[in-house]
């Protein structure tokens, strides 16, 4: 009994002030890896020292939380990946893959568009004629770099974790904080990777020609590229 | 595909084989019509002989509903697709809007 109250102490703390202290953290856009590190660190000890403080208090509890976390875990994974399977039957009606480009996919539209469709056996970039009007080729290199790189460092699993996370621990205000936090680590990570590949000017006008008026958005990941 | 949605009325298998270029095979015709059927792309009329097909919705309504799950603001969309700018801007939104009023 005594050794719930330590791991409930540090349940509280991971759940609370840890993550708090994490999202406002300036260092974090400097070490985009670091900080994603500890935010999976965190929400895998928090979980653990949750279902350790309260198979103390009761074994029943403590089960029902573990299953409750895994089968979120599980029907997330699943939706996400029907939901990729259906997108994809779409994309490949509508689009055209680029000749010169692998794994990349033009569909006629005019917004300017860039994203990339995790899965297995391959993933698909997706760009769309609106952007390259909009982008020179230098640009559209830079972005073609950006998500890749996504899919090298398999940013997808982790969204989806994160996800699970929130959706199931609803009354958790900091899961949906760290969800956002992780969201913008992950852009932050691939934005690196193709700084490798294209100067940091071309990445920064890049992001914010796709942006457009919404720059404030991408405030933080433009200051990184041109400080 | 691109057939089907060019004609408005549907097309018989042979029909389509025949504008199709480099003349497949009917069963390989029929085989991807099949497909289509499957994934909800396409309607096939069984009452009639030979069974006459035609697309399920217009190439419009696929690219709206497919610029909907890019751009749209459901909560989950950061866990099927990862966009090179996360949220939506002001244009796209008005982009979105248009797509979804024609």
């Amino acid at each position: 009994m005594t050794e719930a109250i330590p791991l409930g102490i540090l349940a509280v703390v991971l759940a609370w002030p840890v993550p708090v202290a994490l999202a406002r953290a300036r260092w974090a856009l400097r070490m985009p890896a670091l900080a994603m590190l500890c935010w999976q660190a965190i929400a895998v000890a928090g979980g653990l020292s949750m279902i350790a403080a309260l198979w103390y208090l009761s074994r029943g509890a403590a089960v029902l939380l573990a299953l409750h976390l895994l089968l979120n875990l599980g029907l997330t994974t699943l939706g996400a990946m029907r939901q990729r399977r259906r997108h994809l039957q779409l994309v490949e009606l509508l689009s055209t893959p680029m000749p010169d480009r692998p794994g990349t996919r033009l569909i006629e539209n005019e917004a300017p568009v860039a994203y990339c469709l995790p899965g297995a056996p391959r993933s698909v970039t997706v760009l769309s004629d609106g952007l390259l009007r909009l982008l020179t080729e230098d640009e559209l290199a830079a972005v073609v770099a950006h998500e890749r790189a996504h899919v090298t460092q398999h940013h997808h699993i982790v969204l989806i974790a994160f996800k699970a996370w929130r959706t199931a621990l609803p009354w958790f205000p900091i899961a949906s904080r760290a969800e956002d936090a992780v969201a913008l680590l992950v852009e932050l990570l691939a934005d690196d990777d193709a700084r490798q590949v294209v100067s940091d000017d071309v990445l920064a006008s890049a992001v914010t020609a796709v942006a457009g008026a919404d720059a404030a958005s991408v405030a933080s990941r433009v200051a990184r590229l041109t400080a | 595909m691109d057939l089907l949605w060019q004609t408005s009325a549907p097309l018989a298998a042979t029909e389509l084989r025949d504008e199709l270029a480099g003349d497949p095979a009917i069963t390989t015709v029929l085989t991807v019509l099949s497909r289509l059927e499957a994934k909800g792309f396409v309607t096939r009329d069984r009452d009639r002989r030979p069974h006459l097909f035609r697309a399920s919705l217009r190439r419009d309504d696929y690219m709206a509903q497919l610029m909907y799950e890019v751009l749209g603001s459901a909560p989950d969309r950061e866990a099927v697709l990862a966009r090179f700018v996360g949220r939506a801007s002001k244009t796209e939104a008005d982009h979105l809007r248009k797509l979804l009023g024609a």
